[in-house]
């Protein structure tokens, strides 16, 4: 194989794409651990994600292509999982935990400035596509309420200084004006 | 002997021990004298004897759900030892400290309850979002293998075992055991139909065993310094200790294990220091978001399953959340219904319906759109989506808070309706104003 495989999206036609190589090597692995090829999908679909962002409807027939399940099963599963994006996110997600610790403890105040701040509501990503920010449930942080999860890491005892020191607002594209 | 099993290695200042420390503080020496000294059915007699009983909310015996599996010639050979590390309950964050704090601790009673049930493959089910858990058991299990602790003939005693860890994706449902289940094998998070039971029919309709984490934490000490130890160390009618957490507005939040029987003041105000400055107790849900409020006249009872039952609530994870008097009881149990609302898996209609219906109704009560009608409509839906009339135990869980809400913060329903009483009256969240 060239290391030509390995690019991001290799499309072969108008709306099909093939796995890279790196994906089918992660997925052949998870394929040693379970008896069953299906069992695979969820992970698979992890896979995809983690390496093109999220799970488009060419990544989706792709899995569904390798593990032989049709594409509409398998998008049962991926429209299950609410950590499987099936729309293209932000370079990083804000997972922010809305559930009753953090809420008694304050994180809708929180949500409202990161929401002011970054120009976007649970669901959004910014202009900049810097930004997701999506409600997660609990966290099992509740001990240093409010918490969010970002890029691998948890940021605990939010305050909005704290978020003013995390997130950059959008950049504006630039221009002349 | 300890008197503080789960927690005896647990230092988050250090992180874990890695497996030569963790050995030579006596680790895994159970599953080698287990290996080499018990059947299969003397350890299930010990675990029976113990009286643990599960940690992951229902309290279940958990030698009486291991006698379940079938054993004989005619019983199938495969079986399979799950996990549940889908700590997902609101207001729980207990799973997270063995994890992150012991995992070998994990693997070893994991050794234990595979080898009781012979199973020769297990998987840690862990949800998604727990990444640090994830990167310290992928490194835990990658040193047990080293050490012959896992993989093939375990010991030289002939018992194999593989562990594989499964992180998830998402959705509290995941928690529910035959949902689980279905998770694993790549479906949608469905609840199974049961009987069977998974102990019968479960992973791809094997007999399996899904265990909570704390629950098989438990399973070292149980065979390390045996029954009467273990039953020792409750202080009431259960035997072991148990994790229990406080969150909320008090002054020292965290998680701590305690003996079982250990009354709920000491909990609440000798570890997590009693209500922050300036803030009084309200009530409290005992044990996660799934649980009936108790009042502060309920602070001398004792953590003991049975004890809080009869008190009209459950221990269930045993991590408590403290309303306190400045927060709007209404919108916390507002907070507890979106929350369920969403986790619905759609599967059954009176929870894929009802939970939406009722938490519409809390976001009209909050923005000070309450009909009159609403709170018998509650009333009616903490009946409706009750023990029995849903296809699992969410939907009856959600209604924990509610029906209890209803019961304790009757005036404060009311308020949020004032407006139909009294014209200059805007409605809505009287603590919003």
């Amino acid at each position: 194989m060239s290391s030509a495989d390995d690019i991001i999206i290799r499309s072969t036609a108008e709306g099909k794409r093939e796995l890279t190589v790196a994906e089918r090597a992660e997925i052949d692995h998870e394929l040693t651990l379970y008896p069953d090829r299906r069992a695979v999908g969820l992970e698979a679909l992890k896979i995809v994600q983690k390496h093109q962002g999220w799970v488009s409807d060419e990544s989706l027939q792709a899995v569904a292509d390798y593990l032989g399940m049709s594409a509409h099963d398998l998008d049962g599963v991926a429209t299950f999982f609410n950590l499987l994006y099936r729309r293209p996110v932000g370079r990083k997600v804000i997972l922010f935990c809305n559930s009753v610790s953090c809420w008694i403890m304050g994180c809708d105040r929180i949500k409202e400035h990161i929401s002011t701040r970054l120009g976007i509501d649970f669901g959004e990503t910014t202009v900049d596509e810097e930004y997701t920010l999506l409600p997660v449930p609990c966290l099992g942080d509740c001990d240093h309420a409010p918490v969010m999860l970002m890029d691998g890491q948890q940021h605990r005892n939010l305050t909005p200084e704290l978020i003013d020191a995390m997130l950059d607002p959008p950049k504006v594209r630039g221009g002349d004006q | 002997m300890t008197s503080l099993p789960l927690t005896r290695n647990i230092d988050l200042q250090r992180g874990p021990l890695a497996i030569g420390d963790y050995r030579r503080a006596g680790g895994y020496e159970s599953v080698a004298n287990m290996l080499r000294d018990l059947a299969p059915a003397d350890v299930l007699e010990l675990v029976k004897n113990s009286g643990l009983k599960g940690r992951g909310g229902a309290g279940f015996p958990t030698g009486l759900k291991w006698s379940f599996v079938p054993t004989g010639d005619g019983a199938p050979r495969t079986r399979y030892l799950v996990v549940n590390a889908d700590e997902m309950e609101p207001g729980t964050f207990k799973d997270r400290l063995l994890l992150e704090g012991d995992p070998h601790l994990l693997l070893e009673g994991m050794l234990i309850a595979a080898y009781t049930i012979q199973a020769s493959t297990a998987y840690i089910f862990l949800r998604g979002e727990y990444l640090t858990a994830e990167k310290r058991l992928r490194h835990a299990i990658s040193e047990a293998k080293q050490d012959g602790l896992l993989g093939r003939n375990i010991l030289g005693s002939g018992f194999d075992l593989e562990i594989i860890l499964h992180t998830s994706a998402g959705r509290y449902i995941c928690g529910e055991e035959t949902a689980l289940l279905n998770a694993l094998e790549g479906k949608r998070a469905n609840p199974r139909a049961k009987p069977p039971f998974p102990q019968v029919s479960g992973l791809w309709g094997k007999p399996t065993i899904v265990n909570n984490v704390e629950t098989i934490c438990n399973l070292r000490g149980i065979v390390e310094f045996g029954v009467d130890w273990y039953k020792g160390l409750g202080v009431g009618a259960d035997a072991g200790t148990k994790l229990c957490g406080v969150s909320g507005r008090v002054k020292n939040p965290g998680c701590w294990e305690l003996p079982l029987g250990t009354p709920i003041r000491e909990l609440l105000e000798d570890r997590a220091g009693g209500m922050s400055d300036g803030y009084q107790l309200r009530a409290f849900l005992p044990g996660g978001g799934s649980t009936d409020f108790l009042l502060p006249e309920h602070l001398d009872l004792t953590l003991d399953y049975d004890v809080i039952s009869k008190a009209g609530s459950r221990l269930a994870t045993g991590t408590m959340i403290v309303l306190d008097d400045r927060t709007c009881p209404v919108g916390m149990v507002g907070n507890l219904m979106r929350f369920f609302s969403h986790e619905s898996c759609g599967w059954c209609t009176p929870c894929r319906d009802g939970l939406p219906w009722v938490d519409d109704i809390f976001r009209r009560l909050e923005r000070g759109d309450g009909r009159p009608a609403d709170i018998q409509v509650l009333t009616d839906h903490v009946e409706y989506l009750g023990p029995g009339r849903t296809f699992c135990a969410l939907a009856p869980g959600a209604m924990a808070p509610l029906g209890s809400a209803l019961r304790h913060f009757r005036d404060d329903f009311e308020a949020h309706m004032a407006h139909h009483r009294n014209a200059d009256d805007a409605g809505g969240c009287p603590w919003q104003r």
